[in-house]
């Protein structure tokens, strides 16, 4: 194939042209005629039994055509959950609140303001009861969240998570054996990863228009997986999902916060069935901290055991992992999903023990990473602690206990198959492109004038690219929606008369550039020019079945999808040029936008001749069915195991604690890269949101259950000035679980970044006597620690 | 996020506006709505009537007045930043600007409609209090003027009645300035944790006189005036102005809050008064 293969190259985003011009549909752009807006009454206690709803003085308000209580929807049951472990969220507080923000009533009136007006005419009696807040208070036991329930819904093990296929010999006596052996020491780490707000720049948004003629609802949501709000809806009204098209046009921002199905969803399609109207909720930004979920929260304790040359024999953790009040779709799995890359990147027997507790907090769920970061914390922070204690280059001590290249596949410490690492070569990469002995000297001669410059290394792995169908047994399926698909990933790709191309995905964008990358994959495929293919994503009804977009696995899984999808069209598209040219398939080759004769340049037919000649099936050669499309579901043998390493240079001003990031680079192995300006792009992103965890974001509950941090004034956001260039390289290590060996990028940047930012503080610090400090590392924070280590 | 039903008005000459503000109970004077707008669609603030203040002419020059200069109510956060009299005559109200918010809202923020204000977290205030500033009301009773000193009276209070408008304020000339803080991101920008607005005069090699003002570390901003004192008649020294830092929090409440603890609070205070003498004294 010629000149136009764009896989591997920077090629501008497609999207972005309408995004800048704010030209890009979002659902609040979406209009319906006659619309009706809704606000929610909110909970202001985070534990309270409800002793009556006084809603007449609101039903009278101007403009109010409903105002919905639990009584009204309890019939449709709870807000569905995939992984339904613990207590589900009623669609309104039946009788009592679990956390401060809980929806109580819904109020529907002719616009947002009058139904605000009319929601503070709501009177709500509340009998408040015991709030159990901290999470260490909550795994005692003692004030229960849920009635006589047990606040700890489940234990994660390592060696035996999967009850009746995972089934390893506990580590837990040998790892004892080794810590008492003479030549070893063990040290141990309490640290707080702690809760974050998702914050997308769009907040999340929906509207329903329930049609009684058509017995059909369309339902237009700010949402990372449109086909499993489809069957949710489907399941909850007892409708077909084919009765039901969710769209989720533009999305402005998702991690993880727009990965489920919503109470609001489900709601304001019952309220548009019952009124007759269209019904919109959109989300404030204030009150996205209590009705959409938040990520993180665990306080843990990290140990190692290793012998004074470095050799690591043991990697404890012990967990106890907030869940918030409610089960939603991934809850209890996020913790699970630190569990699968437990001993990292080590070869070293590897412990776990994550507790899953309820407080009467908001939910918990995905956060891009969603474990992966808290485990990856856990892990790198007590490594590098492991190599201050013993006196050696932290560096130094991570390889001498990696897995070797010889050595995959390798079976992980909780019985997973790594296909593919080069760990060593990676931390090279980084260590010479840094000039990693220089800059240790230039840390160390500041640092004799009385300058506090750290230096800070993390390295990781993480598994992403999900995945195999098999997972459906462990309930990642979308079976609680109704619909029994596992993570498998789809396209379609149709090539039209005209010889453009339309490619229908079954995972859709939220910043990641999906509508560049496919089209890539498919003009690499078919020689037709970006400009003449089109992708088209995120609605339930005219796309492929799909799965959404969350765990860095749309390119792995429905890239794929797509891929053999233009492989398939490209093989018959052969078969027809070769009979147009009346030369055999094997010979024809595709490029600007034609086929020719191999050898032949002159012999060739256009995309648009080939295309309508499939469309006239009597053109076609015998035995060849008419159309030119293709429709492909994949689901890969494996999840992908991305890596890297990434180091950060910090200056600490003494008196203020006030830290100053001044470099920070990154060398990550995502395997092939299809453009490596959108990798890069989602590297930045998730880069700036781990240094967001070290240095600025906390959701702060007080003892009562407030969020103190729901405003955008006290949740310090970082902004653009607050972060330096980031310096990026990659080394490219192909995984073969998928032919296009590419493994996901979304989340990598967010894995590898917080702990990073954390070894360099305590390393500019470390002399003075500080071992550790809680994200994130504030000032006050950072002051006090060096305060409390003169004493 | 959706304020309640309220009556706006966008008069075009001051004198409406003031007969606006006279003639309705509960009124509010919009000038950047950089403060006003949230604290109206979080329903913290509701007024019956909002008066616009940004279609009057006039009140958005920053002019030289002999020995002083004048910045008008409409006077945006950016303006003042960038002026060169602002950044000449009143550099610590300059730097005190250039580090509020992001750059959409020194746009529209006004540094008048900030010291009316006069949030707990606000840069201007200090400055203000540091530079002497003038603040000058009008309302249909006449017009008044009261000093940056007597203005500030608690969080989110100042002297300013009901009915009047800060039209303008004026800062005297002389002397020179600066303003230092610790955000809450860490660095310079943001809220501040602390700052210190410091305004010296030195003649024949000793300081003649000084303000120091703090915010972000009371309820309200407020002159250090033990800081002051021992700072006047010095010679500038290292150790006159560990003495003038070692007062900065002398007799006052010091906050506490997601950000700070008191003691760090108080040590911070100190750190910035001395980092801003430092600056104005070299």
């Amino acid at each position: 194939m010629t000149s136009t293969s764009v896989m591997g190259g920077i090629v501008r985003r497609k999207e972005d042209p309408s995004l800048i011009q704010g030209k890009g549909a979002y659902v609040d752009d979406v209009k319906r005629t006659g619309e009706l807006a809704a606000v929610f009454v909110r909970s202001p206690f985070a534990a309270a039994t409800i002793t009556s709803i006084d809603i007449e003085a609101a039903k009278a308000a101007p403009g109010v055509h409903a105002v919905y209580t639990a009584d009204d929807v309890r019939h449709l049951g709870p807000n569905p959950a995939q992984v339904a472990v613990g207590t589900l969220r009623p669609l309104l507080a039946d009788g009592a609140v679990k956390h401060v923000g809980e929806a109580v009533a819904m109020v529907v009136a002719e616009n947002r303001y009058l139904a605000q007006d009319a929601a503070d005419l709501v009177f709500v009696d509340y009998e408040p009861g015991e709030v159990v807040v901290d999470l260490k208070d909550a795994f005692a036991d003692k004030v229960k969240v849920h009635g006589d329930a047990s606040n700890i819904l489940l234990t994660w093990h390592g060696h035996g998570w999967w009850e009746g296929v995972i089934d390893l010999p506990d580590p837990s006596p040998g790892i004892q054996e080794a810590k008492e052996r003479d030549d070893t020491v063990t040290v141990s780490l309490e640290m707080v990863n702690q809760r974050l707000l998702p914050t997308a720049i769009e907040p999340r948004a929906v509207l329903a228009d329930w049609n009684s003629g058509y017995g059909s609802v369309e339902l237009w949501s700010s949402s990372q997986i449109p086909h499993a709000v489809a069957g949710a809806v489907g399941v909850t009204f007892g409708i077909p999902s084919n009765k039901v098209r969710v769209v989720a046009p533009e999305v402005g921002g998702g991690f993880g916060v727009k990965l489920n199905v919503y109470p609001d969803e489900i709601l304001v399609c019952f309220a548009s069935k019952e009124l007759g109207r269209p019904v919109r909720w959109t989300e404030t930004r204030r009150e996205a901290g209590f009705a959409s979920t938040q990520g993180r929260g665990w306080v843990g304790t990290a140990t190692i055991t290793g012998t004074a040359d470095g050799k690591i024999l043991g990697y404890e953790l012990e967990a106890i992992c907030d869940m918030g009040a409610y089960s939603h779709n991934f809850t209890v799995a996020v913790p699970l999903l630190g569990l699968f890359i437990a001993g990292g990147q080590y070869n070293f027997p590897t412990s776990y023990a994550l507790h899953c507790v309820v407080t009467n907090t908001q939910t918990t769920d995905a956060y891009r990473g969603a474990g992966r970061p808290e485990a990856a914390y856990y892990l790198e922070r007590i490594v590098d602690h492991f190599a201050r204690e013993i006196g050696m280059d932290p560096a130094d001590v991570r390889k001498a206990n990696y897995w070797k290249p010889e050595d995959f596949p390798v079976q992980t410490a909780i019985g997973l198959t790594m296909d593919s690492g080069d760990y060593e070569k990676n931390l090279d990469a980084l260590l010479d492109r840094v000039g990693y002995e220089d800059l240790k000297a230039k840390r160390d001669a500041a640092r004799a004038e009385g300058r506090l410059l750290g230096l800070g290394l993390s390295t990781y792995v993480e598994v992403c690219g999900f995945g195999p169908s098999a997972l459906a047994g462990l309930g990642f399926s979308w079976g609680a929606y109704g619909l029994p698909t596992a993570f498998n990933g789809s396209g379609v790709v149709r090539v039209q008369p005209d010889g453009t191309c339309t490619v229908t995905i079954g995972t859709g964008p939220s910043g990641q550039g999906h509508e560049t990358t496919w089209a890539q994959i498919v003009s690499d495929g078919l020689g037709i020019a970006m400009d003449n293919i089109e992708v088209h994503h995120g609605d339930s009804v005219d796309l492929p079945m799909g799965i959404g977009t969350f765990g860095s696995r749309s390119i792995a899984v429905d890239g794929t999808a797509t891929f053999e999808a233009t492989a398939r069209v490209r093989k018959k598209a052969a078969i027809i040029a070769g009979h147009l040219l009346e030369a055999a398939p094997e010979d024809i080759q595709f490029a600007d936008g034609r086929a020719h004769v191999a050898g032949s340049p002159d012999r060739a037919v256009e995309w648009g001749q080939i295309a309508e000649s499939a469309y006239q099936p009597h053109t076609l050669p015998e035995g060849v069915e008419g159309g030119l499309e293709s429709s492909v579901v994949f689901s890969p043998p494996n999840a992908t195991w991305p890596f890297g390493s990434h180091m950060a240079l910090v200056e600490v001003d003494p008196e203020t604690g006030d830290v100053d990031l001044l470099e920070y680079w990154a060398t990550d192995d995502c395997g092939n890269v299809i453009n490596p300006m959108i990798v890069d792009g989602q590297l930045h992103g998730g880069i700036a949101q781990g240094i967001a965890q070290a240095l600025y974001e906390e959701a702060i509950y007080d003892d009562m259950g407030n969020l103190l941090t729901s405003s955008m004034a006290n949740y310090t956001l970082p902004v653009s000035t607050s972060l330096p260039l980031f310096s990026l390289d990659r080394t490219v290590t192909p995984t073969d679980v998928n032919p296009l060996g590419v493994k996901g990028v979304g989340e990598a940047g967010t894995i590898g970044s917080a702990q990073t930012i954390v070894n360099a503080v305590v390393d500019a610090v470390a002399h003075l006597g500080v071992r550790h400090i809680d994200m994130p590392l504030r000032p006050k924070r950072v002051w006090q620690a060096i305060q409390d280590a003169k004493e | 996020m959706y304020p309640p039903n309220f009556d706006y008005v966008a008069p075009t000459s001051l004198d409406e506006a003031l007969a606006a503000l006279a003639g309705a109970e509960n009124t509010k004077v919009l000038s950047g709505g950089m403060s006003l707008i949230p604290l109206m669609k979080m329903r913290f603030v509701r007024p019956t009537t909002v008066v616009d203040i940004s279609r009057i002419p006039g009140l958005d020059d920053v002019t030289d007045d002999g020995d002083h200069i004048t910045i008008g109510a409409m006077v945006r956060h950016a303006t003042t930043a960038s002026h060169p009299l602002v950044q000449e005559h009143a550099s610590a109200l300059a730097e005190a600007a250039n580090g509020t918010a992001d750059l959409l809202v020194r746009n529209r923020g006004t540094t008048c409609g900030s010291l009316a204000l006069n949030a707990v977290a606000a840069d201007q205030p200090g400055a203000a209090l540091a530079l002497n500033a003038t603040m000058h009301a009008a309302s249909v009773r006449g017009t008044r003027e009261i000093a940056a000193a007597d203005f500030f009276l608690d969080a989110m209070t100042s002297a300013l009645a009901p009915d009047e408008i800060l039209t303008k304020i004026t800062i005297p000339k002389g002397g020179v300035s600066t303003y230092r803080k610790l955000g809450r991101r860490g660095g310079s920008s943001d809220y501040p944790i602390a700052a210190a607005a410091v305004w010296v005069d030195v003649s024949d090699g000793s300081v003649s006189d000084a303000r120091i003002a703090l915010n972000g570390v009371s309820s309200t901003p407020y002159l250090a005036v033990g800081s002051a004192e021992a700072l006047v008649g010095s010679d500038g020294s290292a150790d006159a102005i560990a003495s003038a830092a070692s007062h900065a929090t002398d007799g006052v409440n010091v906050l506490e809050d997601l950000y700070a603890t008191v003691a760090f609070r108080t040590h911070l205070a100190g750190v910035y008064v001395r980092r801003a003498l430092e600056d104005v004294l070299a």
